[in-house]
Formats: C-alpha cells, sequence, structure tokens
C-alpha cells in the first residue's frame, strides 16, 4: 500500500500543469470550461492538436504511436491536473478512450501505424456505432448489415443500417460500428467490428434532442456506406469479444478526469447552499455529506482498480464501479436542484437553456441508462460476479 | 501510487482467516457467547499469545512486531467477518493508539509492552450515560486531591467491562466542558470504588458494561501525559480506532453477502434457485457494491492512519460512516434473502444485523460522521492534495 507520489512524479505534475496554465490562459482561454459535445467544436479541435503536438493527448500510449509511455501515476497525476485546470472537454475522447485501446489490444500493426498516431495527434475524431433502435441493452441484437464486396478500389465492406446514441457522430472522420457480417446469425455470433470513415455520401447524420433540450448525440445512418476490407478489428464474426473490449475500457484512467468534473459540480452545489442558506439545513447537510463521500469513494475506488489493472488484474470493483458513479450522480442531481429551492425551476434562457444546477439534474437522468443500465449492471454483477444463475433468454 | 495489499499483508489475512475459519466457526462463536464475560477465552489467548496479534501494530521497541495499521485492519476484518468476540479491539484498536497518543517515554513504552504481549485486558472508559463520542458527554471527574487525583461518576458503554484488568477512563476536571480540562487515567479494574455492572446488549457478540467510579484515588503516575490536555491526542486515537472499526464492518458485510449468496444458489422456489431471481439477484448485486466501496474507504483510510497524514480525521470519518451504513444494510438484505430462516435465533444473521447496527452506533453514528464531515470540509480541515 502506497497512497503518495513520488518526487519525480509531482516534477510531471508540475510540468503538466504549468503546461495547461500556459495554454488555458494564453491561446485557448476562451474555450475554459466549455465541456458540452456541441459548443466551439473548431476552437476545440485545434485544442486537440495542441496537446497531441505537445504529446499530452494520449500520454500512456507507447512513443511510437504519439504517446509518453506514462507510468500509471503519471496518468492519474495528469488526469488530475486537466481537470483541475478547467480545461475543454475532450472532442477526442471516443478515439482516445475506446478506438484507441482497442485498436492497441486488437488490432494489426498495419491498423495501428494507420490509425493511432492521428488519434494521438488530435487530427481524426471518432464516434461510436454500438446501439440501434432495437439493440439498446440487449446489445447483442445488432442488425446493422455488414457484406464484404468486390469493387474497383478491391474487397470492400458494404454497410447498412440504422445506430443511435452516436455522441461525437456530427464531426466525427471515423466511427467503430459492430455489425452483422453473416447471414442468418443471432445475438452475438456473426458480428464484426469494422473501422468506417464518416465523410462518405452512405452515412448520414441526424441530431436527436434530448430532455434537457440540448442535442449532443445523433442517429446514423448507413446506406451503402464503405470501408477497405482490411478496415476490421478481430476476424470476421468475432466482433463481439472486440466491442466487450472496447466497453472494459470505459474504466481506464478517464474515470479521474471525470470524478474532477464531478468535484466541480459538487462545489458548485455547495456553493449554491451556502448562497441560500440552505447550507445549514440538517437534511441538506446529511445529503452534501453523502455526495462528499461518494466522490471520495470513488477515487479510491478507481486507483484500487488502475493498482489492480497495472499489475494485470480485473479486481471487482471495476464491476461495481458505473452503476456506483452513475447512481451517485442520479441523486447529486436531486440535490442540485433542492438547494436552488423554486426559482431552480425558472430556466435561464430562451429556448429551454439551463445553468450548470437544473443542467445537473436533467443530464444525470441519462447516467444509469447509457452504457449499460442499472438494471444490466446488477444483471452482470450478480452473474460474473456473484456467479448467480443467468437470465433465461427469450426464444427466437 | 500503489493502492493495494502487498504479498506480506495478503498472507497476514490468509493465514488469519484460515485460523479463524477452524477456530471461530458458528457454533464456537455461539459457545463463547455463553461463556463467562461473553468470549472465548481460549481464543483470545492464542490470538495474543501464540500468534502474537496484539503486538502486530505496536512498534519494535516498545515489543510489537513493529507493522502498521494496514494490518491491524486486515485482522479486524477477519475477526469482523467471524464476528469474534473478544477483548481485541478494546485492548489493541482502541486502547493502544490512546495510549500510545496520550503518553510518552517510559510510561508508553511499559503500557505498550504489556499489551503486545496479550497480558492485560483493557476496557475504555470513554463515554457517558449518553453514549456521545467523546468528549461530549464526559461526565466522570478527576480532582486533584493534594498529591494525588480522585475519580467520581459514571461512565457508560464499556467494552468487556466485566472481563477488563485494566480501565482507560475519560475524566474531566471539575467545572470544565467540551474538549476542556480532559485528562486520561489507567487504573486497575480491581481499584477501590470501581464498580463494573455488566448490560445485556442488542449485541451479544460486544459486551458493555457500566462503570462507577466512587472516589477512585490514583496517583499521578496513573494519569497518561498532562492532566487537562488529552483532547486532542483522544481525537487522533479514536480516528484510529474508528478505521479499525470501519475495517471490522467491511468484514462483516463481506461475509453476509457471501452466506446470503451461497444461500441463493442453493434455496429453490418456484423450481428454480431464488437467486436466478433479478428481484433476489439485484438485491445481491446491491450488497456487493456497498461492499466493495467500503473496502475501498476502509483500506484507503488504513493506509492514511498507518502514514499519519493530515486526511485522517476525514477519512476516519468516511470510512466509519460508510462501511457501518454498508454492513446494517447487507445484514438487514441478508435477513431479508433468507426469509423466515433468517427471522430465527437459531441462524446466525441475525448476529451480524444485531453486531452492524451496534457498530453503527460505537464512536458516533453514520449521521454523526457525516455532520462531523461537513464541518472539517468547512474549516479546510478536509481537503487533500487532489480533491
Amino acid at each position: 500500500m502506497q497512497l503518495g507520489f513520488t518526487r519525480d512524479e509531482e516534477r510531471f505534475r508540475d510540468a503538466a500543469a504549468s503546461w495547461l496554465e500556459a495554454q488555458l490562459s494564453g491561446p485557448f482561454r476562451d474555450i475554459r470550461g466549455v465541456s458540452s459535445a456541441s459548443a466551439m467544436l473548431e476552437r476545440r479541435k485545434e485544442w486537440e492538436r495542441a496537446l497531441g503536438a505537445a504529446r499530452w493527448s494520449c500520454i500512456g500510449w507507447p512513443e511510437e504511436y504519439g504517446g509518453r509511455n506514462a507510468s500509471l501515476a503519471e496518468q492519474v497525476i495528469f488526469a488530475e491536473e486537466y481537470a483541475r485546470s478547467g480545461a475543454p472537454g475532450r472532442l477526442g475522447h471516443m478515439g482516445i478512450e475506446l478506438a484507441g485501446p482497442t485498436i492497441l489490444t486488437f488490432g494489426t500493426a498495419a491498423q495501428k501505424q494507420r490509425f493511432l498516431p492521428p488519434i494521438a495527434r488530435g487530427e481524426e475524431f471518432w464516434c461510436q456505432g454500438y446501439s440501434e433502435p432495437n439493440a439498446g441493452s440487449d446489445l447483442a441484437n445488432v442488425r446493422t448489415r455488414a457484406e464484404l464486396r468486390e469493387s474497383a478500389n478491391g474487397a470492400e465492406w458494404v454497410i447498412n443500417g440504422q445506430k443511435v446514441w452516436t455522441s461525437f457522430a456530427h464531426f466525427a472522420d471515423w466511427a467503430f460500428v459492430v455489425c452483422r457480417s453473416e447471414d442468418g446469425s443471432r445475438g452475438h455470433r456473426g458480428l464484426s467490428y469494422l473501422l468506417v470513415p464518416m465523410h462518405q455520401p452512405g452515412v448520414t447524420v441526424r441530431p436527436i434532442r434530448q430532455l434537457t433540450g440540448a442535442a449532443e448525440f445523433n442517429e446514423t445512418f448507413f446506406a451503402d456506406a464503405r470501408t477497405a476490407a482490411t478496415n476490421i478489428v478481430g476476424a470476421a464474426g468475432e466482433g463481439w469479444k472486440v466491442a466487450m473490449g472496447t466497453l472494459s475500457f470505459e474504466r481506464g484512467v478517464s474515470t479521474l478526469a471525470q470524478q474532477m468534473n464531478f468535484r466541480n459540480e459538487l462545489q458548485a452545489i455547495v456553493t449554491a447552499a451556502e448562497a441560500s442558506g440552505l447550507i445549514n439545513d440538517p437534511d441538506i447537510r446529511q445529503r452534501l455529506a453523502h455526495a462528499h463521500i461518494g466522490l471520495k469513494l470513488m477515487r479510491y475506488s478507481a486507483l484500487r482498480m488502475l493498482s489492480a489493472a497495472e499489475a494485470g488484474r480485473l479486481s471487482n470493483e471495476a464491476y461495481t464501479y458505473k452503476i456506483f458513479w452513475a447512481s451517485w450522480r442520479k441523486k447529486l442531481g436531486v440535490l442540485a436542484l433542492d438547494v436552488l429551492g423554486p426559482r431552480g425551476e425558472i430556466a435561464a434562457a430562451d429556448p429551454y437553456q439551463w445553468e450548470l444546477l437544473p443542467r445537473i439534474f436533467l443530464s444525470s437522468r441519462a447516467d444509469t441508462i447509457y452504457g449499460g443500465t442499472n438494471q444490466i449492471q446488477r444483471n452482470i454483477i450478480a452473474e460474473r460476479a456473484l456467479g448467480l444463475p443467468k437470465e433465461p433468454r427469450g426464444g427466437p | 501510487m500503489q493502492f493495494a495489499h502487498s504479498e506480506d499483508q495478503q498472507l497476514i489475512r490468509e493465514s488469519a482467516r484460515a485460523f479463524l475459519t477452524a477456530q471461530a466457526s458458528p457454533a464456537q462463536v455461539r459457545a463463547a457467547l455463553a461463556a463467562p464475560c461473553g468470549y472465548d477465552e481460549g481464543l483470545w489467548r492464542r490470538m495474543s499469545g501464540e500468534l502474537g496479534w496484539t503486538g502486530l501494530a505496536i512498534p519494535q521497541d516498545c515489543g510489537g512486531m513493529g507493522l502498521g495499521w494496514v494490518e491491524l485492519c486486515i485482522l479486524q476484518e477477519e475477526q469482523g467477518r467471524r464476528l469474534v468476540a473478544s477483548p481485541f479491539f478494546a485492548t489493541v484498536a482502541l486502547a493502544a493508539p490512546l495510549i500510545d497518543a496520550a503518553a510518552a517515554g517510559a510510561q508508553r513504552q511499559t503500557l505498550l509492552r504489556r499489551i503486545a504481549s496479550g497480558e492485560v485486558r483493557i476496557g475504555c472508559a470513554l463515554s457517558g450515560t449518553d453514549g456521545r463520542p467523546p468528549c461530549a458527554g464526559l461526565s466522570v471527574e478527576l480532582a486533584a486531591a493534594g498529591d494525588a487525583f480522585t475519580l467520581n461518576g459514571v461512565s457508560d458503554f464499556v467494552i468487556h467491562g466485566d472481563a477488563a484488568d485494566l480501565l482507560l477512563v475519560l475524566a474531566r476536571s471539575p467545572g470544565s466542558s467540551g474538549d476542556a480540562g480532559v485528562s486520561v487515567a489507567l487504573i486497575p479494574a480491581t481499584s477501590a470504588g470501581v464498580a463494573v455492572y455488566p448490560h445485556v446488549m442488542l449485541d451479544l457478540t460486544r459486551p458493555m458494561s457500566r462503570v462507577q467510579f466512587a472516589g477512585v484515588r490514583l496517583e499521578r503516575t496513573q494519569l497518561l501525559g498532562e492532566p487537562g490536555t488529552a483532547a486532542a491526542a483522544v481525537h487522533r486515537a479514536l480516528d484510529r480506532a474508528r478505521i479499525a472499526l470501519a475495517s471490522e464492518a467491511l468484514g462483516g458485510a463481506e461475509h453476509v453477502l457471501e452466506i446470503t449468496t451461497e444461500y441463493a444458489k442453493q434455496r429453490i422456489q418456484f423450481g428454480r434457485a431464488i437467486g436466478s431471481f433479478q428481484a433476489i439477484k439485484h438485491r445481491l448485486a446491491d450488497m456487493m457494491i456497498a461492499v466493495e466501496a467500503a473496502k475501498s474507504a476502509a483500506w484507503y483510510a488504513a493506509c492514511v492512519a498507518e502514514q499519519g497524514s493530515e486526511e485522517l480525521a476525514e477519512a476516519a470519518a468516511i470510512a466509519k460512516s460508510y462501511c457501518c451504513d454498508a454492513f446494517f444494510d447487507c445484514a438487514a438484505n441478508a435477513i431479508q434473502i433468507h426469509g423466515g430462516v433468517g427471522f430465527t435465533w437459531e441462524h446466525e444473521v441475525h448476529l451480524y444485523f444485531k453486531r452492524a447496527r451496534a457498530t453503527a452506533t460505537l464512536l458516533g453514528s453514520p449521521a454523526w460522521q457525516r455532520e462531523r464531515l461537513m464541518r472539517l470540509i468547512a474549516s479546510g480541515a478536509a481537503a487533500t492534495p487532489v480533491f
């Protein structure tokens, strides 16, 4: 057990913090604190490229792909300093946290050479094509089809179908898409994991307005969309294994950065409670303390997970992490509105625009749905971690 | 940065688990509860003697093994799993840190040496009759009487008070209140004027007594440190004890999760194991979520206690409140999932449920810890390098 950081690691922290501060009080001061998936996109793409040029983008990756081979402690430190500095939300998230690690783990040498450096340089952006109208919790019920055809460009995958909840699709250059590549296959068999360029006539992106009023994600239509036959990760028909690998990367170092955002939200709630006087209300105080405790426990649990991962183990808390933070934030959302009192229900502007605290109340309703609902999470915990009998599956 | 137990620490856990599985089976625990003073004297002798658990976290120059609070908390977890009733917690996890913090020099060394050797069982008379955590509610008074002192008053909730060789007594100077004027005394339980009245407690596994002090005379040498200035040492020591108690609660929570999961796999209703129903599965999943978070809380706090960092009060408040709530929820769910059999005296699950409730109360309830946390945050004392 060793909680602290070494002197070298603290020097690394200083270097990261001073680079971030110089950028965010200098050339990028206009995008400090911007976090939505749709605001100031061009400036934030420039920010991603600046991170890449200084090799601050994918620090845990091998140097040959644009990373720094950073240790676990350094990744933790950078994630903390990034969030502390108020740097904008990462537009490159899907590539950096999901596509990149998947390609690093399952991809060919040529795929690594082709796809990883542009992600690390902030030049290519990604989105995720998993969910479909009839494949939500039952993700394996994918119907988007991929067929290998000969063409003038050589062999190509031809893709037809529809994906939903594709965050970042409105500006992404590439999508990783789970498709059914074997006729008549069912469930998780016969799926393939394809890398598909988004800028082509066969791909159409339509924004979906959420209950928050904003449109941060999309539905994406594939109509004879194409990608080269080589743009498949893993073997044809074995995409499920690769897709599940991607989901496990969602529990990486980025969780620590997410927690720093949660901390900022909690701080804003405490400030509002002080302003409204509700900071002295015994019930509010208990709930604020619960929130503080939950946040700290997320941090401790993330450090446990990362320590185990570095030792090559997957520890049990990895199963429980998602439902823990999602449930925590949903409670935080209610608390956010409660500390504001009735005025919290008056919108900041037309049409249906909200300040931070009501936004937490609204947006947190999605937390216990996406990335596996709380109900699915409980099934996974019960079946995989506790070894209880599996759910019976419906017939054809 | 390595937030995981070392191989040596894992070994301590494995050997403790093997020992307690053999020596503290549910039947043996039942037998201990019926024994005089409500614990297994033979088991305590082996834990303190041949295994040296009492000296594990005591410095080598005081006769201990010189390991730390992380190792001690592993033993607490393992005892919590088995509901071991013994003077271990009060003597080693509560009295020892208080002696360590309040005493100095030869006095400290001598007393810690006696704990390490396993020769003494210490009852801690820390609360007044309302059971609030120190120093509020403290009503025993220490008055100067010439060169000596006298103790008068009543302390309650003294763990294993009826089995104690020594009593560690918090007392205040007449007319003082709050943290002011608090002293720590250590006296033989057989001192003239001491009377011990055991209670029947909700939690059968942690007997407590009311202890009355009527004109008990003591010498200056029986006070630890300077009279009237003990409050800071008390708070520091109590936070370490809270972390040990949280670890014990974690062990209990984990154990009830395991036995309840096993039961849900075996128990057949409607032609299938009840653990195949989502109504049961999801409760068990919620138990595991709480247990895993409790591990993070307790393990982190144990590290903080060992490293003596400024986060101690915050980490203790978090671990004590969260682990105790988790244990209670898990034990309550365990009764529900066991159904009718879980409501019987014969089944062991009620012992865990009652231990969970009593552990939550001891040294400040979860709600009390959360209110304290809010005050720590407001004062800036909960600020850590990262958050």
